[in-house]
């Protein structure tokens, strides 16, 4: 019922089984498609991946990725600048685009029988996009405006900000997708032109259609507009700088007058999901629906909201495994009103250590097995999720099969799996604590 | 000149092909009614119910009631608490939500078809005999109170607690449901009860379902489920007056940008030119990247990140509200903008083509939105709550399609004040002061 950064572990939702209902193939140019039948409405969702976002940027480019995620709606050779929305839009449909550190995807929402339209558009500007200056520098306006609304309006985007930058000591998934601002501002027309001719090429791309769909015609489709694609010459496998050792906690406070709710959030570095080996990542997805998933029963909610005196108003957990290099466990208090910042965060870690010491109860983690396979039910009902679920692993080294068999991967960690993974992760030495407060009141 | 090639293709399509939304009225053994889809692909129902009121129920001095009341459904019911209602239904891997707003208490729930009737019991349990525990109401008082400090320092949350204010007088419109700190911190579980009693009742109640579900296993579902309901609930709220004036307010907050609300006063959704208004909304401020402010303010000047507009219909008051942030440099320059569009529509209208990819958009859209059970049990609520037929889908893109331009000019005419819009700024604008 707050209203807070965390969500709930979307991870659990788990795609569904039926393997009849997913069909893949590969472009002889490399475009791999992924075709997602659901003959419900007729209407169809066309997302196309890149296999590149923030976190391969070259150093002092940052937020290059997200820029020209936006100029790629400034038009082709043969479409002008907005028109790529303004014929969706006509249509009905609806589009967009997002950036995250290890993928950009574009999608568009549509009549079913207007695919083959979107296909050749969406071709046409995978190798042809044309820009002019003064889009160009008017859409820096835009995305520097935009960083402004969701950063720097915003105490505790900014504190997840500093976090992420104090948990990366090497990696650069320590840069914030959208850019530091002063790097924003310098980025020009041959940035976003070289970061497009490079990376914007079939060999590079996932493409996932999903909707009301026959997987033959989506192919011959696919060959028609994307197989004449040439593929980019430059494509090397994704290795960043990595991790070292990390030896020494780090500890952080934002004070900031805009700040009505203190709180304190911490982030631990973690194990990502891998092909074929997602156990260690189900575990983690397990204990944070343990730690924190319910606002009600999990044990981060019993011990710091309940009884006769908490110190929480709320309290979450939540891991993020979908990605190339490290995920992250994240754990958040939001203290009760003459309850401290070091109170919530000293009964978070009693509850950790209570855990690591006698493991899960019996009831919950049944009950949390159970909620696993029904969502394995209600996640068909929303085709776009699925879609955008598939192309995410894709982009971050999955497979398809690894995203079919993540719900069984998910029902076989055992309890003891579970406590082993607190063990390990759930390491100060891995994490970043950030305590968000108000700026004290100054008597004038 | 080979843009031409592309826009030829464009005009080969016209009307999307979609298929037509089959709509079952159902009325229980009981006498109570609900529309249905069915939809027996995938092995579970949503089930959406709406009552009317919702915060507007409040009693004065209460303000806050029927919110913390509907966030206090889920804390427990006969012999389970909090823990043990959450654990019960997560052992059938159900999910129902309950929320509040100005017009409505709703309720969305999932059942899995294999435990339905278990899931629908529990759901019963709760709606008719929530405990309302006092420790329960503490804890979650904390919560709503949480929420009112974090929106007192909110940009959004001030902007629109202003306009609201200015607006609707002593009408409970006027001030957010949430209530404030010392209201919500008077109420006592007495006060929650009442406002259980005042919301929750049958002369008020609206339900949909969509999903593997029939007519006639949804009849006797809902008696069992909703039967046990009060028959009559609080008197409704009295028409709302609008006080909004011309002008600006600026609300000093730290920051980069400005956040900037505007409003004016708006049309009923059962207004003969309601079409004709979505339609001049769609061009001038809708959802569409191509609508002629986020053209102006964002892809010519590149001033905002993000600008929308909005026929807003309360139950008992309208407005066009708009909404965008900007740097505080450029929020003058940005309003200044906004007030010449909208006189530019007022006086010009719109152009042919702009009317015909308005058209294209709402008609080809509208079918589109019909997709996942609980999306569907949503809008066929949504209609009912509106008084819209249920025969409305088939009827509704002719109706969209019927409006012509000379409705157009004469609604834009009639809609669009640019002298009557007030903007509340928050933040730190350059150049622009509180007037008059």
């Amino acid at each position: 019922m707050l209203r807070y950064a965390l969500t709930t572990s979307l991870i659990l939702a788990a795609a569904p089984v039926l393997a009849d209902d997913v069909t893949t193939f590969t472009l002889d140019n490399g475009l791999d498609v992924v075709v997602i039948e659901d003959h419900r409405v007729p209407a169809v969702t066309q997302m196309l991946w890149y296999r590149v976002g923030a976190a391969d940027e070259l150093p002092g480019k940052s937020g290059i990725a997200h820029f020209l995620e936006h100029l790629m709606f400034k038009g082709t050779d043969e479409v002008g600048p907005g028109e790529f929305s303004a014929f969706v839009e006509a249509q009905g449909g609806d589009d967009n685009a997002f950036t995250s550190w290890d993928y950009t995807a574009y999608f568009q929402r549509i009549a079913a029988d207007r695919l083959d339209i979107m296909m050749k558009m969406e071709a046409d500007r995978m190798r042809d996009l044309q820009l002019l200056e003064d889009d160009v520098l008017t859409e820096r306006s835009v995305i520097i405006e935009e960083r402004r609304q969701r950063i720097g309006s915003s105490p505790g985007a900014l504190l997840a900000e500093q976090m992420r930058a104090a948990q990366f000591l090497n990696h650069p998934y320590g840069i914030p997708v959208i850019g530091w601002e002063h790097e924003m501002a310098q980025l020009s027309q041959q940035d976003a032109l070289d970061f497009y001719r490079l990376y914007y090429a079939p060999n590079n791309a996932v493409l996932i259609v999903a909707g009301d769909v026959e997987p033959e015609a989506v192919r011959k489709m696919a060959e028609t507009h994307y197989g004449p694609l040439k593929p980019s010459e430059g494509i090397k496998p994704r290795v960043r700088p990595s991790e070292p050792p990390q030896l020494s906690e780090r500890r952080l406070v934002l004070t900031d007058e805009r700040v009505s709710q203190p709180y304190v959030i911490r982030t631990y570095l973690a194990p990502e999901r891998n092909a074929g080996a997602q156990e260690d990542a189900a575990a983690l997805a397990i204990l944070a629906e343990l730690l924190g998933g319910s606002g009600t029963t999990s044990l981060f909610a019993q011990s710091l909201q309940f009884g006769t005196d908490p110190i929480a108003v709320y309290s979450s957990a939540n891991y993020d495994g979908t990605s190339i290099d490290n995920g992250s466990f994240t754990i958040l208090a939001v203290p009760v009103p003459g309850k401290t910042l070091e109170q919530a965060e000293a009964a978070m870690d009693q509850v950790i250590a209570d855990f690591i010491e006698k493991g899960p109860d019996p009831d919950d983690f049944a009950r949390i097995k159970r909620q696993i396979s029904a969502s394995e039910i209600y996640a068909r009902d929303n085709v776009g999720g699925l879609a955008r679920e598939y192309g995410e692993a894709l982009t971050v080294g999955l497979t398809v099969d690894d995203v079919k068999t993540w719900p069984q991967v998910l029902n076989a960690v055992t309890p003891e799996q579970v406590v082993e993974a607190a063990k390990t992760v759930l390491d100060r030495k891995n994490a970043v604590t950030g305590w968000l407060m108000p700026k004290e009141e100054v008597s004038k | 000149m080979k843009i031409l090639r592309f826009a030829a293709l464009f005009c080969a399509f016209s009307s999307p092909a979609l298929a037509a939304v089959d709509i079952q009225t159902v009325t229980s053994p009981g006498g109570i009614q609900a529309w249905l889809i069915e939809d027996h692909n995938i092995p579970f129902m949503s089930l959406e119910i709406e009552f009317r009121g919702g915060t507007s129920l409040d009693q004065p001095g209460k303000r806050g009631a029927v919110n913390l009341m509907t966030a206090l459904i889920e804390e427990g019911t006969g012999d389970l608490d909090s823990q043990g209602f959450a654990k019960a239904r997560d052992s059938l891997a159900a999910s129902y939500q309950f929320d509040s707003g100005v017009d409505t208490v709703s309720v969305s729930a999932q059942f899995l078809t294999e435990n339905r009737d278990q899931a629908v019991d529990l759901l019963r349990q709760a709606l008719t005999a929530p405990r309302f525990d006092q420790e329960a109401i503490d804890r979650v008082r904390g919560q709503v109170l949480a929420n009112i400090r974090s929106d007192a320092k909110d940009p959004s949350s001030i902007a629109g607690r202003a306009l609201k204010e200015m607006s609707y007088g002593d009408h409970p419109y006027a001030t957010s449901g949430d209530g404030t700190e010392d209201s919500v911190n008077a109420l006592t579980r007495d006060d929650i009860v009442a406002a259980h009693q005042a919301a929750l009742a049958r002369d008020r109640i609206y339900v949909a379902a969509s999903g593997d579900i029939t007519a006639e296993e949804l009849g006797p579902i809902l008696d069992n489920l909703l039967g046990g309901l009060p028959e009559k609930g609080a008197p409704l709220p009295e028409r709302a007056p609008q006080n909004l004036k011309p002008g600006v307010t600026v609300i000093d907050f730290p920051g980069p940008q400005s956040t900037v609300l505007f409003s004016q006063s708006g049309i009923r959704s059962n207004d003969p030119d309601y079409f004709a208004a979505v339609l001049l909304n769609e061009v001038l401020g809708g959802g569409r990247f191509s609508a002629r402010l986020m053209t102006e303010v964002r892809e010519k000047r590149g001033l905002t990140y993000g600008i929308g507009t909005y026929l807003v219909a309360y139950d008992q008051a309208e407005s066009i509200m708009g909404q965008f942030s900007a740097a505080n440099a450029n929020v003058a320059q940005a309003i200044d903008v906004i007030r010449s569009e909208w006189a530019r529509i007022a006086t010009e209208g719109v152009s042919e083509q702009e009317l015909a990819d308005a058209k294209t958009y709402a008609t080809g859209s509208y079918p589109l939105r019909f997709e996942g059970n609980a999306r569907i049990a949503s809008i066929l609520v949504g209609m009912q709550m509106i008084g819209l037929p249920a025969d409305y889908p088939a009827t509704r893109n002719d109706r969209v399609n019927a409006v012509t331009m000379d409705d157009i000019k004469r609604v834009a005419a009639r809609l669009f004040k640019s002298d009557e819009l007030h903007f509340v700024v928050v933040g730190q604008p350059d150049g622009l002061q509180t007037s008059p």
